[in-house]
């Protein structure tokens, strides 16, 4: 479904992505990890040619992507994305919001004049249905939650009928319970309509979750391919090479106080964890088959 | 910098110069204060000797002449006709223009600039310029004044539009654009929402200035209230004119509480 092959982007002189080869299946959901400034964002921008690559061929569906403004259109029809801030228009009600998920394909000149054709309106209705949000269809979108409003953004993609889904960090701002929500509705669609889904995260245990398949990029490189369980600690270090010589910030200490001693972990770094062998550790209680 | 028990917090100043750059643009705004006080003439002493023909001249104002209302009815109707119908051709004339001179989404730098500067020179030239250039156009009457309102608001207007655009978040326009939206689709989903409250406001604001300049643009014939307060005038007959002065206040005062009143409204979220 996308070929992906020797993109380069260049922003002036730094170079964000060094010529990346990625293949993607149809139907597949796959997870990119990696940490901040690594590129994520850049490779999946490239992707619905939102930031124009430097240098590469990106093919979506047999078709080589290209500025023509016809031919965009047409591939931003079949890609969806989804954001980090959510990017949904605050003063629409959230039906209007799903609705623009229409844009692409609906009739330009009555869609100006606020009218769609009746079954874009019903497929809209069904998007919400299945985030769960249709008895706010008429409330405007900036009265609703952080969650809500990504599961606004989650309706809308699915309102384009897409073949491709690209989140990126869908679940940054969002809290674990609401997180886990968003994971799953976007997990849902990908298997209930077969829409192949590219997601950018941080959370290493939620790709461990849902993710098919994991690429970890780092400094503009892919680091590592492979399924979920073979997400070593070694593999994680590839990808977050400074994990563990972050240093904790100490409290002040006032003159001629003595330093505390190393704590072997720091309380709240979710990636700590105690020296293992070489096996995978869930993060969260062993047992639980994934 | 302490100062006994309290402490002076100033900001540091950054870059090369530092300190001394204050040295040098300190007195050169002063010169540029005294240049411009020099110029226009400022003169306490004056204004403290002409107080006495102030108090003279409000003398003769005083009382108003109530008789004279009846004469300003229709004078002050026909100005507030002459504001609404001023403010809806500016903003017919403003809307389709700002968009190409928001720098955002003018289709390209050559084109920002120079609708900018048509916005600039339509707002340059006074209204009363304007009216005069009508009046020879289309005749006395308050015509020339709606045509004169409406150009000159539109140049306000279309500036103050284009900045509310530029100063939208683009997270929603990106995502517009990402679902394959055309740049009109965009701009009628993802931009108009996000500025309609701004522009809404400033078009009130707008109509309330049209109806003060309404108030003279009787002046050079353009219809309004405006020829009667100067004719009283011209006439020595102030206490007209202080009828007209209160008509034209109590106008204004009326027009500024409905459109706080619709502002407010309209910022609780009426869709």
């Amino acid at each position: 479904m996308i070929e992906i092959r020797g993109l380069v982007k260049r922003y002036g002189e730094l170079e964000a992505l060094h010529r990346i080869d990625l293949t993607v299946p149809p139907g597949e959901f796959l997870v990119v990890l990696g940490p901040s400034g690594a590129g994520k964002s850049t490779l999946l921008r490239c992707i619905n040619r939102l930031t124009p690559p430097t240098a590469g061929e990106i093919r979506v569906d047999g078709e080589l992507t290209c500025d023509d403004r016809a031919a965009l259109r047409a591939l931003r029809c079949k890609v969806a994305m989804i954001f980090q801030h959510y990017n949904v228009v605050p003063r629409l009600s959230v039906l209007k919001n799903v609705l623009t998920g229409r844009l692409g394909s609906a009739p330009s000149v009555l869609s100006w004049l606020q009218i769609f054709p009746r079954r874009d309106v019903e497929l809209a209705r069904e998007c919400l249905r299945r985030v769960e949000l249709e008895a706010k269809a008429d409330v405007r979108t900036d009265r609703l939650s952080g969650g809500q409003k990504q599961r606004v953004g989650i309706a809308r993609a699915l309102a384009q009928q897409p073949k491709i889904i690209l989140a990126d960090e869908p679940v940054a701002s969002l809290d674990p319970k609401t997180s886990r929500t968003v994971m799953s509705y976007l997990k849902q669609a990908s298997r209930e309509l077969g829409i192949t889904v590219v997601c950018n995260l941080h959370q290493v245990e939620y790709a461990r979750e849902f993710a098919e398949r994991v690429v970890g990029v780092s400094a503009g490189r892919i680091v590592f391919d492979g399924r979920p369980g073979e997400l070593t600690d070694e593999v994680l270090h590839r990808i977050y090479p400074s994990l563990d010589d972050g240093e904790t910030p100490q409290s002040p200490r006032r003159a001629g106080e003595a330093a505390p001693a190393a704590s072997p972990w720091p309380a709240d770094d979710p990636w700590r964890r105690p020296p293992a062998p070489q096996r995978v550790v869930g993060l969260r209680e062993a047992g639980k088959p994934h | 910098m302490n100062l006994g028990p309290y402490a002076l917090l100033l900001a540091r100043p950054s870059g090369a110069l530092g300190w001394w750059k204050h040295a040098i643009t300190i007195p050169v705004a002063v010169a540029v204060l005294w240049w411009s006080a020099a110029g226009t003439q400022l003169s306490l002493a004056e204004l403290a000797n002409g107080v006495p023909w102030i108090i003279d001249f409000l003398s003769r104002m005083f009382p108003p002449n109530w008789g004279f209302l009846e004469k300003l009815v229709r004078p002050a109707i026909e100005t507030i006709q002459i504001a609404i119908w001023g403010t809806i051709f500016a903003i017919l004339l403003a809307v389709p223009l700002c968009f190409f001179a928001a720098r955002n989404i003018s289709p390209s730098l050559a084109v920002f600039h120079l609708m900018r500067q048509v916005l600039n020179v339509t707002r340059g030239i006074n209204e009363i310029i304007l009216a005069l250039i009508f009046v020879a156009a289309v005749g006395l009457g308050p015509f020339a004044g709606v045509i004169a309102l409406a150009i000159h608001g539109a140049g306000m207007l279309g500036k103050f539009f284009a900045e509310s655009i530029e100063e939208i978040d683009q997270g929603p326009i990106e995502a517009l654009r990402a679902t394959g939206a055309g740049p009109i689709q965009t701009i009628v989903f993802g931009v108009i929402p996000q500025v309609i409250t701004a522009w809404i406001a400033v078009s009130l604001y707008r109509f309330e200035t049209n109806l003060r300049q309404a108030t003279v643009l009787g002046m050079v014939g353009a219809g309004g209230i405006g020829f009667e307060l100067v004719g009283s005038m011209k006439l020595f007959q102030y206490h007209d004119t202080a009828t007209c002065i209160l008509v034209i206040i109590v106008m204004v005062m009326t027009a500024d509480y409905i459109s706080s009143k619709l502002r407010a409204w309209i910022q609780e979220g009426a869709r």
